[in-house]
This record gives C-alpha cells, sequence and structure tokens, in this order.
C-alpha cells in the first residue's frame, strides 16, 4: 500500500467532509486559536470545562484534510476526559505522527494518521488541533 | 536557447536526484556547478576580510568582490556604484523602510503598493505606517490577474509619497507594466520602489528603462547562493539616503560621539558581507546573462503556456489563477477540485513532483482570490517540457486517486 493509500483513506475522508463537532460553543470557559503561519490553516478550538473535565468540545475555521480530520477526531477523544487525560492523549498522538512511534491503543481512530509520521511536511498539519488543546489547557491552568 | 535538457547537466542536484521533478523555483533556484565551484574557490584560495588589508590576499578579496558589483551592474543595465549588496529582496526593502520610509513619511502621507505583494512588501510599510501614521493604499487585482490600472489615477493622489510594487507576481505570474505605472508614480513626485525578486531571475532587467528609484533582488531565486542579494539605487537617492545600519565598513570618519558615512554603496553595507556569495552571485548572473535573459524567459513562456493549454484541456477540475498573455511568467498557482492545497502537493510528492502549497506569503492576494492556499508550480531554465508532462500524469493520477473527494 501506497503512503498515499495509508493516509487518505475513509476515516480521513470521512471526518474531512463532516467533521465532527465543528461551529461555534455558546458560553465556552476556554476559546483559542491556532494558525500555522506558513500554510494559512487557522481554527479555533472551544471547550466547556467542569472542574478540570471537558464537558463539551468544538472547533472552527478550514485547513487540510489531515488538519480537519486530526482535529475532529480529537474532539471525539477529548470530550469527557480531564485536561490532564487530554494532555497525555496529546503527548501519545505527537509521539505517533512526529516520532512514529507505535500508535497507543488509547487514540483509537487517529491511528490512521500514524502515516504523517513518514511525511514531515505534514506534522504540523496533524498537531495544529492538539498544539491547540494544550495552549487551551495552559490557558484554562492559569485562569 | 541552449536546450534546457542540456541545461539540466549544469546542475548538480539534477544528477543526485534524477527522479526529482523540481517545480518550485519561485521559492528557490537550483545551483549551476559554476556557482557551486565559485563558493569553494573563494574559501580555498581567495578568502580575507574585504575593503581592509594592505597585505595582497585581502586586495584579492575586494577586487573579486568589487567584481561581482560590476557584475550586477551589468545584469542589471546600471552603474556599479549603484549596486547594494544585501542578503536578499527582504531585507533590500527593509533598508528602504528604515533609511527612508521611517526617517520621511509622517502622517497623512499616502503609501501605495499592489494586493498582488509578497508580504516582504507589505509588512515592512505596516511598521512605516504604524510609526509615523502615513496610510496604506493598494491598487486592487483584477479577476484575470491584472492590475487594475484604471484604479490609479484615483488612488494616485498628491498625498502618495511612494509606490512600491513587485514586477513579477510569485503567485500569479503576472508580470506588472512598473514603466507606465512608474511614469505616473513619478509626475506626482512619488518615489518608485519595484520588488524585482521574481523578474530578475526570468527576464532581461534594464533598471534604468523602468523608470524606478530602487529595485530589489534576491541572488538565490537567480543562481545565487543564498545571504547574497542586491539593491539597486539611482544614485542621487543613494547619495541623499542616511545609513540603514551603522558599523565598520560604511564609514568615513568616526569619533566617539560621531561619525560622517561613506559614499554609496559603502554606506549601506555595514560590517563584513557575505563576501563568497556576493562572488558566486555575480557568477550566477554571468551563468544566466551567457545563456540569455530574452531566452530563459521565452523559455519559460513557452512551458507556462504549453501547460496552461494541457492544464485547460485535460483537468477541468483545475482551476488556474493569473492572465494569459505574453505578460504572464513561468507560475501556475491552481487548485484541483475542492482538495486543499496540501493534500494535492503531499500527492504530487509522492510522484516525485515538488511543488509548493500555501499561501506563498501572498495572504491579502489569496483572501481576494477567496482560498487560503494553492499550490504552485513553478518552471526555470532548467525545467523540461517532460517535467510539464510528468507533472500533468501525475496531477491525473492524484485526481483519480481523490475521486471521492474532489
Ligand atoms: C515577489 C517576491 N518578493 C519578495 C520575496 C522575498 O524574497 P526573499 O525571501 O529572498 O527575501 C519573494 C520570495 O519569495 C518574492 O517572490
Amino acid at each position: 500500500m501506497s503512503l498515499l493509500e495509508e493516509l487518505y483513506r475513509e476515516t480521513i475522508l470521512s471526518h474531512y467532509k463532516s467533521p465532527k463537532n465543528f461551529g461555534p460553543l455558546a458560553d465556552a470557559s476556554v476559546s483559542i486559536k491556532g494558525d500555522n503561519p506558513s500554510c494559512g490553516d487557522q481554527l479555533e478550538l472551544l471547550l466547556k470545562l467542569n472542574g478540570g473535565r471537558i464537558t463539551e468540545v468544538r472547533f472552527q475555521g478550514h485547513g487540510c484534510a489531515i488538519s480537519i480530520a486530526s482535529a475532529s477526531m480529537m474532539t471525539e477523544l477529548v470530550k469527557n476526559k480531564t485536561l490532564d487525560q487530554a494532555l497525555e492523549l496529546t503527548r501519545q498522538f505527537k509521539a505517533m505522527v512526529v516520532d512514529g512511534a507505535e500508535p497507543a491503543p488509547e487514540l483509537g481512530d487517529l491511528k490512521a494518521l500514524a502515516g504523517v509520521s513518514k511525511l514531515h511536511a505534514r506534522t504540523k498539519c496533524a498537531t495544529l488541533a492538539w498544539n491547540t488543546l494544550e495552549e487551551a489547557a495552559k490557558e484554562a491552568g492559569t485562569s | 536557447m541552449t536546450s534546457a535538457y542540456l541545461i539540466r547537466a549544469d546542475f548538480p542536484l539534477f544528477a543526485a536526484r534524477p527522479e526529482l521533478v523540481y517545480l518550485d523555483s519561485t521559492a528557490t533556484s537550483q545551483k549551476p556547478r559554476v556557482v557551486i565551484e565559485a563558493l569553494e574557490h573563494y574559501y580555498r584560495e581567495i578568502n580575507a576580510n574585504v575593503h581592509r588589508g594592505a597585505y595582497d590576499l585581502s586586495v584579492q578579496a575586494t577586487l573579486a568582490y568589487e567584481e561581482a558589483r560590476r557584475k550586477m551592474a551589468r545584469f542589471l543595465g546600471a552603474d556599479e556604484r549603484e549596486i547594494i549588496f544585501v542578503r536578499n529582496t527582504t531585507e533590500a526593502l527593509n533598508l528602504l523602510v528604515y533609511a527612508w520610509g521611517l526617517r520621511v513619511l509622517k502622517a497623512g502621507d499616502e503609501i501605495l503598493l499592489t494586493e498582488m505583494e509578497h508580504h516582504a512588501n507589505l509588512v515592512p510599510w505596516h511598521l512605516v505606517a504604524v510609526h509615523t501614521g502615513a496610510k496604506i493604499k493598494a491598487i486592487p487585482v483584477r479577476g484575470d490577474g491584472r492590475l487594475d490600472l484604471d484604479s490609479l489615477d484615483r488612488l494616485l493622489t498628491d498625498r502618495v509619497r511612494v509606490v512600491s510594487l513587485t514586477h513579477m507576481s510569485n503567485v500569479l505570474g503576472t508580470v506588472n507594466p512598473v514603466a507606465q505605472i512608474a511614469k505616473a508614480a513619478k509626475e506626482k513626485g512619488a518615489l518608485v520602489i519595484v520588488d524585482g525578486a521574481q523578474s530578475a531571475p526570468h527576464m532581461p532587467v534594464d533598471v534604468t528603462g523602468l523608470g524606478a528609484d530602487f529595485f530589489a533582488l534576491s541572488g538565490h531565486k537567480m543562481c545565487g547562493p543564498t545571504g547574497a542579494g542586491v539593491l539597486w539605487g539611482r544614485y542621487e537617492m543613494l547619495e541623499k539616503m542616511q545609513p540603514f545600519l551603522g558599523g565598520g565598513e560604511m564609514i568615513n570618519e568616526v569619533y566617539l560621539e560621531r561619525s560622517s558615512y561613506a559614499k554609496p554603496p559603502q554606506r549601506f553595507e555595514a560590517g563584513t558581507p557575505a563576501i563568497a556569495e556576493a562572488v558566486a552571485l555575480g557568477v550566477a548572473a554571468e551563468y544566466l546573462m551567457g545563456i540569455g535573459m530574452q531566452n530563459i524567459w521565452q523559455h519559460d513562456r513557452s512551458l507556462v503556456d504549453y501547460a496552461l493549454a494541457r492544464l485547460d484541456e485535460e483537468l477541468p477540475e483545475v482551476k488556474t489563477f493569473g492572465p494569459r498573455g505574453p505578460d504572464r511568467g513561468g507560475v501556475i498557482a491552481f487548485t484541483l477540485g475542492g482538495l486543499h492545497a496540501h493534500d494535492v502537493a503531499t500527492a504530487l510528492d509522492q510522484h516525485g513532483i515538488a511543488v509548493r502549497a500555501g499561501h506563498h506569503c501572498a495572504q491579502p492576494l489569496h483572501r481576494k482570490l477567496g482560498l487560503a492556499a494553492t499550490a504552485r508550480a513553478s518552471f526555470y531554465l532548467y525545467t523540461t517540457r517532460d517535467e510539464v508532462d510528468r507533472f500533468i500524469e501525475a496531477l491525473k493520477k492524484v485526481r483519480e486517486f481523490f475521486k471521492d473527494w474532489l
């Protein structure tokens, strides 16, 4: 299977075409914008928090299939997790797409993005939502 | 022109990567052997600081550096005293902003740019606007990718102190009628600055004929090494201008509390310059002149016409931007269906085709096009028709691969 076939599969396609948790979120506790200035991808991550737990999460913005699918799957995964759990998942995700580590089972469908580790030019796309999540966690921690 | 198939043999990178189809010369060009060897030769046999030592080696280094200045003057149809070595176009434009814009412009003055500018010709002016209160205006880009010159009368008020515009767009490939705009601007007494980052590598440029005051280029886009570029300026203007950076090499006399400055061009070359790079840039200019700038332009033109015709005919899902006609250089920004440019570029890369994806440092233009990003293929003297064919065939495979996504 070619790298393209490995990466651009049904999972990614469906999340790209109809992203989950996409759109505004009224009364968000934290909203953080993230962008990749070199490529113009932009997204905004909106979280509702309750006692350190993410009770609601949505995102909006625009980007390539990899960044949108990654954001979409991320929101599904971190919903109802604590911020600490979400940060642990972020580390596992980055280990997979940046360093090429075996996908942690906790990452579920996100393992569809494992091929990104072989495409250095695209790791920034895959990690955009996650970097934004880290920023949001920092913001939540300090507010 | 000598066939591109033969010219390729001058570029070692293509021998090292025989499968690569490099279509990103707009970002940076590949380097011919003579340029790579000039760098090595300089360090092996000539290296010393310039304008300093009384010893022979330093004299040799200075001669080589000044010889490069003469070559760049010949390349641009200028006087050698008007050639300032800088790092790149970005630095050249910033030099003008710091040495002239921030000092001279005042609240109420206007700066006229265009909607197709590279960030290098926008962001420095934003600094000026913030610090001086001068106002930025832009000549609009029409649907066909050309400047809307009908708006020039309205935009070119008596308050416009400077018109700074690109000679050729790095996204649309549009070659702007700089001489015509410069003439109108001069009638209003405005300074004219030309961003030649894309024109200088690809077409004959005669700076005096352009009627501009300044012209900026990047050596690395015209077969030279990174780190050396040129700012050309009319001598009377340079003479009136204060320095940008202060330090060694640019002075006449220095006391503890004050100094007087050297004449141009030294006045604008503070500190030890990129000597080897400047020398190699001179060699690159000579190499290009040997092939002939008009020949290179014709070659780019024929490839872009050929590529556009094939895309129109065989890939209706591909949308291209920029004008059709003799005022269009070898750059094709495009989209494929509703796909994001990055996904297209990644897929092309899997077929060995190197294209750029993103906003290409022209966000206002992309905003105008209603897009966050485009993919971009660009051609140069070493690009062959076979490569254009491989690009188009690969694009068809990408279309096939993503057919459910389009
Ligand atoms: C039209 C234009 N202006 C300015 C620049 C900036 O050039 P550099 O990065 O070499 O300073 C570029 C390079 O992409 C360009 O295409």
